[in-house]
């Protein structure tokens, strides 16, 4: 049985198609690449997902159960963890409390555990060092490392990160593509949208083109990398 | 009469402004909601007490032991039934419903327990007093006081020391990222009413055994409480002691001079802070 399964999933926001019966399944522990260019639904499709948003039509499918109509929280208790393109932190909550928050809520764990189990993760993640500072003071790669660890703290089964290596030097890059294969490497599933092509293929073994809200391929990330259509599309856009 | 001694009973007496404001406070500081009503709501709970300690001879200090977790029921259903649907981008549906829950709340007490000025008995303990030379400590002001720093200190403990208090900071600080990370952001806000209606019942108690109330007494304590927390600045709890401090101090010293200058006093101290302080002595760092 897939991790996630959408079927024929559409959503419309006025004339503008944002999500135009997309199907795609994510098994346990995969990885999967998506790319598209700006404004193809990427984040719309993290929205349907985790359930911000709902469909027009269509049915979602995770953990063997329908989650079409299920609210963000009950997604997010069944093993759903998710990271913003524009780090939303809990700002004026430290970090090692933004992670407990995600912690004791989203992974129902008891006071003394989400503590060991957090400060676990801020290792992890690079953000041991700043576990008591303020999250609206950080700097913006440490605000998307802490939207990874809060993601991390809530034990998803299921990790969608949104454009999570946007905007770093190649060097912290590297370190969060270190960090995201050891994340992946522990049996996460991973749906990763990103620009930064070199950082999403050297973690994901499929790769998923969007273009106005469809799907225009889906398959290895050489096989893609390599399709016509794709290189016209995606490629003459964005390169 | 020394201005010490008048300055002393303030000070007292802020100490139960700031139990009116402390659940004000607290509703306000998570789901920016003013809720109208508080001061009808804190009349209600002296009510409560008053039918226990008149029906079944209880002790008012029993009595609100009983009160305080049945205003917790009744703040939790309220906003899980009435409250929640007001919230949103638009402040005027939080402020137009709590208004009318003030109207009803007023007749619904006129028509249960007339019009008649009430006063819960609180017996020898309401004349006690400690002498300390050039000031006289009355018992039950003292005690108001002493509860409301206590309600403060227990109220900070929670928002910055518990689960509860961290899912009560992070849905205030975002309510749709923290229910991507599990909070129920609704059943938040029910606890936070609860937990405001359990502190009103204390307020009640210090109301009820102090001076005479009525089914309409609440707005006067709703602008008592709401200056007190604006004084203080708007989510700092001890904020809200100063301000009601400030209040009770304000309002001994004009009666000192004329016993009919003792409200506007307060209202004068508190156009004076708004004057110099615009948001208050203690506002939050950042909002």
């Amino acid at each position: 049985m897939s991790l996630l399964q959408l079927d024929s999933v559409s959503k419309r926001f006025g004339a503008l198609t944002v999500a135009d019966a997309i199907s795609l399944t994510v098994e346990n522990g995969e990885a999967l690449g998506i790319i598209g260019p700006n404004g193809a639904g990427k984040s719309t499709l993290f929205n349907l997902i985790t359930g911000t948003i709902a469909p027009d039509s269509g049915a979602i499918r995770f953990a063997g159960a329908d989650v079409t109509r299920t609210p963000p929280m009950a997604r997010c208790l069944s093993g759903m963890g998710r990271t913003f393109q524009i780090p939303q932190p809990f700002e004026k909550l430290t970090v090692f409390e933004n992670l407990l928050v995600a912690g004791s809520f989203g992974a129902r764990r008891s006071e003394a555990d989400a503590y060991d189990h957090c400060a676990e993760i801020l290792v992890e993640t690079g953000l041991i060092d700043k576990a008591n500072v303020p999250a609206g003071g950080l700097s913006l790669l440490q605000r998307k490392r802490l939207e990874l660890a809060r993601a991390l703290a809530t034990e998803p089964r299921l990790l969608l990160l949104d454009e999570i290596a946007g905007g770093l030097t190649e060097g912290e890059c590297q370190a969060l593509v270190a960090t995201i294969r050891a994340i992946h490497a522990k049996g996460v599933a991973v749906i990763w949208i990103e620009h930064v092509l070199h950082a999403l293929t050297s973690v994901v073994e499929r790769l998923l083109v969007l273009h106005f809200g469809r799907v225009i391929g889906i398959g290895a990330p050489a096989e893609i990398m390599a399709s016509r259509d794709v290189q016209e599309i995606y490629l003459g856009i964005e390169i | 009469m020394t201005i010490l001694d008048t300055i002393v009973q303030g000070v007292l007496l802020g100490g139960l402004y700031a139990l009116f404001a402390a659940g004000l406070s607290l509703v306000f500081g998570i789901m920016r909601l003013v809720n109208l009503a508080h001061g009808d709501l804190i009349v209600l709970a002296a009510f409560l007490i008053l039918v226990l300690v008149n029906g079944l001879g209880l002790n008012p200090f029993l009595a609100v032991l009983i009160v305080m977790p049945l205003m917790f029921i009744a703040g939790y259903a309220l906003q899980a039934v009435l409250l929640n649907r007001t919230l949103g981008k638009d402040v005027l549906p939080p402020l137009l419903v709590t208004f009318g829950l003030s109207i009803v709340l007023q007749n619904a007490l006129l028509e249960g327990f007339s019009a008649d000025s009430r006063r819960i008995s609180a017996g020898a303990l309401e004349t006690a007093s400690i002498n300390l030379g050039a000031v006289t400590i009355g018992l039950m002001p003292l005690m108001a006081f002493l509860s409301a720093v206590a309600v403060i200190v227990g109220l900070n403990l929670l928002i910055y020391r518990t689960a509860l208090g961290r899912a009560f900071r992070a849905t205030s600080d975002d309510p749709v990222t923290a229910g991507l990370m599990g909070i129920r952001p609704r059943q938040v806000f029910a606890v936070a009413t609860g937990l405001a209606m359990a502190v009103v019942a204390i307020a009640a108690l210090y109301l009820g055994t102090r001076a005479n109330f009525d089914p309409t007494a609440g707005p006067a304590r709703l602008i008592y409480a709401f200056e007190a927390v604006i004084i203080g600045g708007l989510g700092s709890l001890w904020g809200t002691l100063a301000g009601g401090v400030i209040l009770g101090v304000a309002q001994t010293l004009g009666a000192a001079v004329n016993p009919e200058w003792q409200i506007l006093s307060g209202h004068l101290a508190f156009l004076a802070v708004l004057l110099i302080r615009p948001r208050g002595l203690f506002p939050r760092a950042v909002d």
